[in-house]
C-alpha cells in the first residue's frame, strides 16, 4: 500500500521554480506599480493625493472577484470529479479571496471617507462586494466546522457555486432597489478607461497586473501547503497501519 | 454469477483509510457474517455494497451489474441498519405503507399487513413507532427492509441494543424470513452471527484478516480466530 | 412510482408528521409573532412610518422563521437516519429535494399568511385591494427562500454545530430574493401602479427559477456521505 507524496517541499535543481518566478515577477511589477501610483500618475483634480488609494482599491476588488471565480470553477470541478486537488484549490482561493476583498472594502471605505465624507454607502457595487465577502467568510466557517469525510468539502463547494452565482443576482436586485432611492452622490466610474487620463490608466493597469501576479503566487503557495499537509497526514496514517499488521498475533493493548 | 461482488474496494475519509483493497464475494442464497472490532470498516463496507457510499476505487457488482451505472439496481437491496430507518411519529403500518409505496408496490396495504403479521406486530400495527421497544423496532425494520421483496438483504450491526432474548428472537425471525435471499450481516455478536451464517469473514483495520472455508463454523473456532486476528477477546 | 407520485408521498409523510406534532409550525408562528411585536416596540412607528417599515419587518421575520422550519425539517430525517433509507429507495435525489422543498414551502406560506395580516393590524396599515399582489409577492419570495434554504438545511443532518450555520448562510445567499421582495412589497403598499411593481415580480420569478435549478442540481452531491 503505497502513499505517494504528490507535492515536493521545494523545487529541485531540475524543475523550474514557477512559484519563485511568480513571486519575483509580482514583486517587480508591484514595485513598478507603486512608483507609477505614487509618483508617476498625475494628481487628481478634486481629491488630490488621497485619491491614490484608488490604485489599491480597484486591483484588490478585481483580484477578489478573480479569486472567487476560481473558487466557482474549482467547486464545480470538485463536485464533478471528487478530486481532492479541486477541493484544495477552492479552499486556497477562498482564503486569499477573502483577504483581497477585505482589503478592497477597507480601502474603499477610506477612499469614500475622503471623497464623500462617509465611510460607507449602499451603492450596488459596494453592497455586492460586501455580500460577496460575507458569503465567502461563511464558506470558511463551514470548512472550519469540519465534519465527517468529504462532507464539509462538498458543502463548501456547493456554497462556492451558489455564492458566485449570487453575485450578479445581488447586484441586479440592489440596482432595482436603488432606483427607488437614487444616491445623492454620483459614484465616479472606477471603470477601466472611462474618463481617465492615460497616465492614470497605465498606473491602474500595472497595479492590477501586480495584484494578479500576487494572487497567483499566494494561491500557488497556499495550495502547495495544503497538499503537503494532506501528504503528511497520509504518511502518518500509513506509518500507523503496517506496524499494527506486523504485531497482530499475540499483541497486547495499545490499539483501540 | 455471484449475488454480491466487491472488487478491490478502497475508501478513505480524509487521511484515514477505512477500507484497503477489500475484495469479497457472496454467492446467491448464501448468508455471510462479517465480524470485526470497532473501526474495522464493517459499516463502511456494507454501505458501499448498498451504494450509500462511493468508494475511492474498486467496484461493486450486484448480480454482475454495476449499481453506480444503473441506479435502478438499488431496488435489489434491502437494508437493515442499527438505526431503525423508521419515523417515530408514524405508526408501524404507516411506515410500511410509506416504504411500500415509495418502491412502487401497488399492493401496499396488503403487503404491509402481511409483513406485520410475519414479524408478529399486527397487534401494534396502529401504534406510533415511538412507543415501541428496541426489539420491536428492529423487527419492524426487517419488515421495512423486505417490503419490496429484495433478493439481497444487508444488515448492519442489527443486534445493537438488543438483550439476549430479543437477539434470539431476531435471529429466529431472520432465519424464518430470509428465504432464498442473499444475506450479508455485520455484527459484534459472534454467537448470533454464527447461528445464521453459511460463511464467516473477519475484518480488521479495513482489510480481510480471516476468511473461513465453506461450511458452518462453531462459535468457539471463530472466537479463537477472532482473538488471533485482533489480539484481544471480542 | 411516478415522479409526481413520489413527491406527493414525501410531502404526505411530512404533513402527517407535522400535523401530529405541530412542532415546526407552532415554533415558526410563535416566533414570527414575537418578532413582529418586538419590532413594534423597537420602532413605535407612526402610521406613516409603518407603511415604510412593514415590508422590511415582514421579510426579516419570515427569513428567520424559515431557518427555524428548515433545520427542524431535516432533523426529522436525522432522528433514525431515515434520510439514508430515502436515498436507498428514491432513485432521483432531486425528488427528495422537491419533496422537502414543498413541505418547507407549505409551512412558510402558512406562517406568511398569518404574519402579514398580523403585522398589518399591529402596525395599523390597511391591506385592502392590494391583497392579491401582496399574496403573489409573498408566494414568490417564499419560494426563493425555501429553494436556497432546503439545499443547505441538509447540513443540519450531519452535526449539531451545522444548524447554527444555516441562518448565517441563508441570509446572504437568499439576499437577492429578500431585497427584491422587500422592494416589491414596499411598492405595492405605496399604492404604485402595476407597471412599477412588474420589474420586481419579474426579478423574483427569475431568481426563483435560478435557485430552484441550481438547488436541484447541487442537492444530490450534498446527500452523499
Amino acid at each position: 500500500m503505497a502513499t505517494t507524496v504528490t507535492e515536493r517541499a521545494g523545487p529541485t535543481s531540475r524543475t523550474v521554480d514557477w512559484r519563485g518566478l511568480l513571486v519575483g515577477a509580482g514583486g517587480l511589477i508591484g514595485v513598478l506599480g507603486l512608483y507609477l501610483a505614487l509618483l508617476y500618475a498625475p494628481e487628481e483634480a478634486t481629491m488630490s493625493h488621497a485619491q491614490r488609494i484608488f490604485y489599491v482599491h480597484v486591483p484588490a476588488a478585481w483580484t477578489g472577484f478573480l479569486a472567487f471565480a476560481v473558487v466557482f470553477a474549482a467547486s464545480i470541478g470538485f463536485l464533478w470529479t471528487r478530486r481532492r486537488a479541486f477541493d484544495l484549490a477552492a479552499h486556497a482561493s477562498t482564503e486569499i479571496g477573502v483577504v483581497f476583498t477585505t482589503l478592497a472594502i477597507l480601502s474603499g471605505a477610506v477612499w469614500g471617507r475622503s471623497a464623500w465624507g462617509t465611510w460607507w454607502t449602499w451603492d450596488p457595487r459596494l453592497t455586492t462586494t460586501f455580500m460577496l465577502w460575507f458569503i465567502y467568510v461563511v464558506v470558511l466557517m463551514v470548512r472550519a466546522a469540519g465534519g465527517s469525510g468529504g462532507q464539509s468539502a462538498r458543502f463548501a463547494a456547493a456554497l462556492g457555486i451558489i455564492g458566485f452565482l449570487d453575485i450578479p443576482l445581488i447586484h441586479l436586485s440592489v440596482v432595482w432597489w436603488r432606483s427607488l432611492h437614487p444616491l445623492p452622490v454620483v459614484v465616479r466610474p472606477e471603470g477601466f478607461g472611462s474618463g481617465l487620463p492615460p497616465e492614470m490608466l497605465t498606473a491602474l493597469l500595472v497595479n492590477v497586473a501586480a495584484f494578479t501576479a500576487l494572487y497567483a503566487a499566494l494561491f500557488s503557495i497556499r495550495r502547495a501547503q495544503m497538499a503537503a499537509q494532506d501528504a503528511l497526514a497520509a504518511l502518518r496514517e500509513a506509518a500507523r497501519r503496517p506496524a499494527m499488521r506486523r504485531d497482530r498475533p499475540g499483541m497486547e493493548e495499545g490499539k483501540r | 454469477m455471484q449475488a454480491v461482488a466487491l472488487q478491490n474496494i478502497t475508501k478513505s475519509f480524509g487521511p484515514i483509510r477505512a477500507l484497503d483493497e477489500v475484495s469479497l464475494t457472496v454467492a446467491r442464497g448464501e448468508t455471510l457474517a462479517v465480524f470485526g472490532p470497532n473501526g474495522a470498516g464493517k459499516t463502511t463496507l456494507l454501505k458501499i455494497a448498498a451504494t450509500l457510499i462511493r468508494p475511492n476505487s474498486g467496484r461493486v457488482l450486484l448480480f454482475g451489474d454495476d449499481p453506480l451505472r444503473r441506479p435502478a439496481l438499488r431496488a435489489l437491496i434491502g437494508f437493515v441498519s442499527h438505526h431503525s430507518y423508521l419515523y417515530p411519529g408514524l405508526t408501524a403500518r404507516e411506515n410500511l405503507l410509506f416504504a411500500a409505496r415509495l418502491y412502487g408496490r401497488r399492493d401496499a396495504p396488503a403487503r404491509a399487513a402481511a409483513l406485520l403479521d410475519a414479524v408478529g406486530l399486527t397487534g401494534r400495527a396502529d401504534d406510533l413507532v415511538r412507543t415501541f421497544s428496541r426489539g420491536m423496532t428492529q423487527r419492524l425494520s426487517i419488515a421495512r427492509a423486505l417490503v419490496h421483496d429484495p433478493p439481497i438483504l444487508l444488515l448492519d450491526e442489527p443486534y445493537t441494543g438488543l438483550d439476549r432474548a430479543a437477539a434470539g428472537a431476531f435471529t429466529a425471525l431472520l432465519r424464518a424470513m430470509r428465504g432464498s435471499r442473499t444475506v450479508v450481516l455485520t455484527t459484534h455478536s459472534i454467537e448470533q452471527g454464527v447461528a445464521l451464517a453459511d460463511r464467516v469473514v473477519i475484518l480488521v483495520d479495513g482489510a480481510v484478516a480471516y476468511e473461513a472455508a465453506n461450511g458452518a463454523q462453531d462459535a468457539v473456532a471463530v472466537e479463537r480466530a477472532y482473538a488471533a486476528c485482533v489480539g484481544a477477546p471480542a | 412510482m411516478s415522479t409526481l407520485g413520489v413527491v406527493r408521498l414525501l410531502v404526505w409523510k411530512d404533513l402527517i408528521l407535522e400535523l401530529r406534532s405541530r412542532e415546526i409550525l407552532t415554533a415558526m408562528t410563535v416566533f414570527a409573532m414575537l418578532v413582529a411585536v418586538m419590532f413594534n416596540f423597537a420602532f413605535s412607528p407612526s402610521a406613516q412610518d409603518a407603511r415604510r417599515l412593514l415590508p422590511g419587518m415582514l421579510w426579516i421575520t419570515l427569513a428567520f422563521a424559515s431557518t427555524l422550519g428548515l433545520s427542524r425539517s431535516f432533523v426529522l430525517e436525522r432522528d433514525q437516519q431515515c434520510l439514508e433509507a430515502l436515498r436507498l429507495s428514491v432513485l432521483d435525489p432531486g425528488l427528495i429535494y422537491a419533496g422537502k422543498l414543498l413541505s418547507n414551502l407549505l409551512a412558510l406560506l402558512v406562517v406568511g399568511a398569518l404574519l402579514l395580516p398580523a403585522l398589518a393590524v399591529i402596525a395599523g396599515v390597511p391591506l385592502g385591494p392590494q391583497l392579491g399582489p401582496l399574496a403573489a409577492v409573498l408566494a414568490l419570495g417564499s419560494v426563493g427562500l425555501v429553494a436556497v434554504g432546503t439545499v443547505f438545511s441538509v447540513m443540519s443532518v450531519s452535526t449539531r454545530s451545522r444548524e447554527v450555520l444555516l441562518p448565517i448562510l441563508l441570509l446572504p445567499l437568499a439576499a437577492p430574493v429578500l431585497i427584491s421582495a422587500v422592494r416589491a412589497t414596499l411598492t405595492i403598499l405605496a399604492g404604485r401602479p402595476w407597471a412599477d411593481i412588474l420589474p420586481g415580480v419579474r426579478l423574483l420569478v427569475a431568481f426563483d427559477a435560478i435557485f430552484l435549478t441550481v438547488g436541484y442540481l447541487v442537492f444530490e452531491h450534498l446527500l452523499e456521505e
